[in-house]
């Protein structure tokens, strides 16, 4: 397999030295346990260390720290001018850190210009060199680091065949389609070896079957190579289907780090759920604690959630978050041990693989609930009034957030 | 205004364009023509001013007047220097202005058409008195200053206006694979702005081989081709000076279509045509 062949070529490589030789044994781990995804905390690559980055007035990035593990697929996530992009500049060495470090395996390369940094990087338009062939740009990393021929003349086409462009050699990037220039960019980067590979929005320009596509050649690369990735997205659905973690990122800071199940299932703020899926934001009020449980008070009645924040005390303004598919409809009072509200049906809309309702609580707050088609229910009509349940474990209590306003749309509209 | 009066019109108003463009290039080429016709005149007497029969005579012996062959040497000599100094540094200035920004770039792009504009005979005789002032004397030093003054203005302007659609990221890209600024700037940059950069120094070395007025005030003693040719006058034009002026059009004719030719094939390549239809 392409994998053995690609560690031989590296052990056998130009640099035979230290910290080059970890990342061909961490890869060749990783491929024999893949269980827990492959990835090492215990040996960050990357280690952003209270990291901050000003242009004149504007903070592009607020004080991120965060370290990424050996063979971790991780993402930045956030909308853009969240300052995902900057970050990712920052580790390749095309901007420098205002205060704070960055780190790669354990040493400081803040200052290290982008030519002596053993990062590399995918384009958001792949960057390819439009004089040079196929070849010629795979070939342009190992020249430049004065790689032997031999050594070229094997790694490339080994590249070439990873990536599924062996017969596309000698053909110019103007003569290849969108996806096959995205996978001459991603052969080009990752013929060096490099301790990670950054992937700057890299499938934002394909249109939506191949970015599909490309998400399911970009997991099984990472896996073939065992390079850490990191991914820059704005696209959250992108970031759920392929990361092992993600950095939810807003206007320069880091929000949440977690697994895709974290951050979808146990959103830190109100910005995250909104962000990633769809979810119900209702206004509420802590009336107590026990534990990780809150006791709160919303659309007008008393509810449970799970606590995400240390600072919710008795007394403080907090929002209630639940995603519309974790919402049961019934005719009847759902029983003691879910939570529930009443409500009256206002709008039901088919679409496809869900049914989407729209109900309104006492209070009128809107509730979404995506129900399945199958669901047994009798025929809704608008001004019918149901029971709208949750577990209570899919209920969140988020800290109010000033900057946060909850409005319609954050209820009703995808991220 | 039936339809058939505006069809009158509009075949009148084509028939004058074609005229117009007609009389445009007669008046272009006229001066162009006669200089090639009058090579193979045989002068009645010192001036090649009146036809008077066909001949081979200058094209069989063109180096007979020693003088002009020398002057055309020295011209060459000097517009080969020109065109290099003037080349890379005007290449190098037009890049940081389209590529950088910085402190007076505004100022910098008002001075730097400044020579383009300014009378010949005032930057002419600036130069004199600058050199006079230093003490230096005039030659081939101080002729190939001159023109790289003048010429790199040229240079700027047009590689400016070349590369304003360069994609800086595949400098970023270069860097990123481990290529320093020197690599990136040879194996990356300069191909791609290369079709600019050979405009720019054809240019040059036209104007260099041209000067007339900067080249004399600086030149001291020294005999630019130019100037040879308005030396010669007082005493002889022979058509020797349509020999080599002839030469030189064909040169710089064919050079011309060189380029423009290479240009084709290069960006038939770049978009991929050259080998086969792109896949879908």
């Amino acid at each position: 397999m392409p994998v053995h062949r690609l560690v031989e070529g590296f052990t056998r490589g130009e640099k035979p030295e230290g910290p080059e030789g970890n990342v061909v044994t961490q890869s060749t781990m990783s491929q024999s346990t893949p269980g827990a995804s492959g990835l090492d905390p215990q040996q960050p690559v990357i280690e952003i260390d209270h990291v901050t980055k000003s242009f004149g007035e504007f903070v592009a990035v607020d004080d991120a720290h965060f370290s990424i593990g050996q063979g971790e697929f991780f993402s930045m996530l956030g909308p853009s001018g969240c300052g995902k992009t900057t970050t990712l500049r920052m580790i390749a060495g095309f901007e420098q850190p205002t205060s704070g470090a960055i780190r790669l395996d354990g040493v400081d390369v803040s200052r290290v210009p982008p030519n002596k940094r053993d990062v590399n990087t995918v384009f958001q338009q792949y960057a390819l060199f439009p004089h040079m062939n196929v070849y010629d740009n795979v070939a342009f990393g190992p020249r430049s680091r004065k790689a032997t021929k031999d050594e070229i003349a094997r790694r490339v086409p080994e590249l070439l065949d990873i990536v599924r462009l062996g017969d596309f050699a000698a053909r110019r990037p103007a003569q290849l389609s969108g996806g096959q220039q995205q996978r001459v960019a991603l052969a080009r980067a990752l013929v060096n070896l490099p301790k990670a590979l950054l992937l700057d929005e890299p499938l934002g320009a394909l249109d939506l079957k191949l970015r599909h596509a490309m998400q399911f050649e970009l997991k099984r690369i990472q896996r073939e190579v065992g390079i850490t990735f990191v991914y820059v997205t704005h696209d959250q659905e992108e970031a759920l289907t392929m990361s092992d973690r993600i950095a939810v990122m807003s206007e320069g800071k880091v929000e949440q780090i977690g697994t895709p199940t974290e951050i979808y299932d146990s959103p830190a703020s109100v910005f995250v759920a909104g962000f990633i899926g769809q979810a119900n934001l209702w206004p509420a009020s802590v009336t107590g604690r026990s534990g990780a449980t809150a006791d709160i008070t919303a659309l007008g009645a008393s509810l449970k959630g799970r606590c995400q924040s240390e600072n919710l005390r008795p007394g403080t303004d907090a929002v209630l978050m639940v995603r519309p598919e974790r919402i049961t409809i019934s005719t009847n009072h759902p029983g003691p041990t879910t939570q529930g509200v009443r409500g009256t049906v206002v709008d039901l809309t088919f679409q496809g693989p869900i049914v989407r309702l729209v109900l309104h609580a006492g209070d009128d707050t809107p509730i979404i609930a995506n129900i399945d088609p199958d669901h047994d229910l009798p025929m809704l009509r608008p001004g019918d009034t149901v029971w709208a349940a949750w577990d209570a474990t899919a209920a969140s209590v988020l800290p109010a957030s000033p900057d946060q306003p909850l409005t319609a749309t954050d209820v009703v509209d995808e991220g | 205004m039936s339809a058939a009066g505006s069809g009158l019109v509009r075949r009148i108003g084509r028939i004058s364009l074609i005229a117009w463009a007609v009389f445009g290039f007669v008046f272009l080429f006229t001066p162009i023509v006669v200089t090639v016709i009058y090579s193979f005149n045989e002068p009645a007497g010192k001036y090649n001013y009146v036809w008077n029969r066909f001949s081979l005579a200058a094209w069989q012996d063109p180096f007979k007047y020693s003088e002009l062959t020398d002057a055309l040497i020295f011209s060459l000599k000097v517009a080969f220097v020109v065109t290099l100094l003037a080349t890379i540094l005007g290449t190098l200035m037009g890049m940081a202005m389209v590529k950088y920004r910085f402190r007076a770039k505004g100022l910098l792009g008002a001075v730097i058409v400044l020579p383009l504009t300014m009378p010949e005979v005032v930057m002419g005789f600036s130069l004199l008195t600058l050199f006079v002032t230093l003490n230096w004397s005039r030659g081939f030093l101080t002729i190939v200053i001159a023109q790289v003054m003048f010429s790199v203005s040229y240079v700027a302007t047009t590689v400016r206006a070349r590369i304003r659609g360069f994609d800086w990221r595949l400098e970023e890209a270069a860097a990123d694979l481990g290529a320093g600024p020197l690599r990136t700037f040879g194996r990356i940059t300069l191909p791609l702005i290369a079709p600019g950069v050979v405009a720019a120094a054809m240019l040059t070395f036209a104007l260099s081989l041209d000067d007339f007025i900067i080249t004399y005030l600086n030149s001291g003693l020294e005999n630019t081709f130019p100037i040879e040719i308005w030396n010669l006058k007082r005493s002889r034009v022979p058509a020797q000076i349509n020999v080599f002026s002839t030469s030189l059009l064909v040169i710089s004719v064919l050079m011309a279509l060189l380029v423009i030719w290479q240009g084709r094939r290069r960006q038939r390549s770049l978009d991929g045509a050259a080998s086969g239809p792109a896949p879908a």
